[in-house]
C-alpha cells in the first residue's frame, strides 16, 4: 500500500480534477452564451447519459451479455420501461420495476 | 415554495436513489479497510472528493500499485460525464455568487442531476428555488455517501452477501422513470436506442470511456434526427 504522503497527494489531486471539472463551466456561467447547437445538443444529454449508465447493468449484470428471463435486471428493467413508456409516472416506475426484479430474484433463487 | 420547502423537496426526490447507494458507500468503505488502507483513507476520500466510481477506480489502482498522476488522470476521464451536467445546469447557476456555485458544483454528482432536472424541466423548479432544491438533493446525498462509507469502515466485513442483494436496482429503477418521461418524440428514441446499444458493444473500454462515448453518440443521434425531422417537415410544408 501507498505511504501516507502519496494518498494525502492522490485524494487531493482527485479532488482538484473532479471539482475542476464540476466547476470550470459554473464559473464562467455569468459571461459565457452557449451557442445555439449546444444548447439543443445538451437536450439530450439526461437521455443519453442515464442511459449509456443503465444499459450494462440491465443487460451485463455479470459482465456478459444475458439476453434471458434468468435474469431478474432484465425482468424489472423491462417492467419499469413499459410502465414508463406508457404511463409517464417515474415514481410508479420506480416501484414497478423495483417490485418486479426483487420478486423474480426471489422467485429465480 | 420557500428555500426551505425547496431544500426538502430536493432531499425527498433523491429517496429512491439513496436507498440505492445504501450498498455503495458500504461496500467502498469496507472494501478500502479490507485492502489494508488504514480508515481514514476512504473516510476523507468520500468528504473531499465525493465522486462514487472514481473512488472505487481509485481502489482498484491503489491495489496494484498505479502511479499517483495515473490515478489523477484516471478519475479525470471517469468523471468527464459531469462536464456535460454542469453544461446543462449553467443556466440554473449563473446568477448565483460564486460561493454558492462552489458548492453546488461540488454536489454536482449522476444522483443530484438526475433526481432535479425533471422538474427543471417541468417547471416545478425555477432560478428563485431550483438551487435550493439542488442544495437539499446535494446534502442527502452527502450525508448519506459519507454515513455509509464510515459504516463500511467500522463493519469491515459487512452482513455476508449484501453486495449480491441488488438494492442498486433502485438506481436503475429511478434512472429509467426520468428517460421514459423523454421517450414522447423520435428525436429522443434515438438518442436512447443509440446511447443503450453503443454503452453495450463499447462496455469492454477502461474507465468508463465506453459510457463517455456511448452518451456523446446518443446525443448526436438526437440532434441528427431532429435536423432530418426539421428538413423533412420544411420540405413537406414546401410542397403542400
Amino acid at each position: 500500500m501507498p505511504d501516507t504522503l502519496s494518498l494525502i497527494l492522490t485524494i487531493l489531486g482527485m479532488f482538484v480534477v473532479t471539482f475542476g471539472i464540476r466547476f470550470i463551466l459554473y464559473a464562467r456561467a455569468h459571461r459565457m452564451q452557449l451557442p445555439v447547437w449546444l444548447e439543443e445538443a445538451l437536450a439530450y444529454v439526461p437521455v443519453a447519459v442515464l442511459t449509456a449508465i443503465i444499459m450494462p447493468m440491465i443487460l451485463m449484470p455479470n459482465k456478459h451479455l444475458e439476453l434471458s428471463w434468468q435474469n431478474p435486471w432484465l425482468l424489472g428493467g423491462l417492467a419499469a420501461f413499459i410502465i414508463g413508456v406508457s404511463l409517464k409516472k417515474p415514481l410508479l416506475t420506480i416501484a414497478v420495476g423495483v417490485l418486479v426484479f426483487f420478486a423474480s430474484k426471489f422467485l429465480l433463487a | 415554495m420557500t428555500k426551505w420547502e425547496a431544500m426538502r423537496f430536493g432531499a425527498l426526490v433523491s429517496v429512491p436513489m439513496m436507498l440505492g447507494n445504501l450498498p455503495f458507500g458500504m461496500i467502498f468503505g469496507s472494501l478500502a479497510v479490507s485492502q489494508g488502507l488504514d480508515p481514514w483513507v476512504p473516510i476523507v476520500m468520500s468528504l473531499v472528493v465525493f465522486a462514487g466510481s472514481a473512488q472505487f477506480v481509485a481502489l482498484g489502482l491503489f491495489a496494484v500499485g498505479t502511479p499517483i498522476l495515473i490515478i489523477i488522470f484516471t478519475t479525470f476521464i471517469v468523471n468527464l460525464r459531469h462536464l456535460l451536467y454542469s453544461a446543462d445546469y449553467m443556466k440554473y447557476v449563473k446568477h448565483l455568487p460564486m460561493a454558492w456555485r462552489a458548492i453546488l458544483a461540488f454536489g454536482l454528482t449522476d444522483e443530484t442531476y438526475a433526481a432535479t432536472k425533471p422538474y427543471f424541466v417541468n417547471g416545478k423548479l425555477d432560478k428563485a428555488t431550483g438551487h435550493w432544491a439542488y442544495l437539499g438533493s446535494f446534502l442527502a446525498f452527502y450525508a448519506m455517501w459519507n454515513i455509509t462509507t464510515v459504516i463500511g469502515v467500522v463493519a469491515g466485513e459487512l452482513i455476508p452477501g449484501m453486495s449480491e442483494w441488488g438494492l442498486e436496482f433502485a438506481m436503475v429503477a429511478t434512472f429509467l422513470g426520468i428517460i421514459t418521461t423523454y421517450l414522447r418524440t423520435s428525436p429522443y428514441w434515438a438518442s436512447f436506442a443509440v446511447a443503450g446499444a453503443a454503452a453495450l458493444l463499447l462496455y469492454k473500454l477502461p474507465n468508463n470511456l465506453g459510457m463517455l462515448v456511448a452518451a456523446l453518440l446518443g446525443v448526436l443521434a438526437g440532434v441528427l434526427v431532429q435536423h432530418l425531422q426539421a428538413r423533412f417537415t420544411a420540405k413537406g410544408d414546401q410542397h403542400a
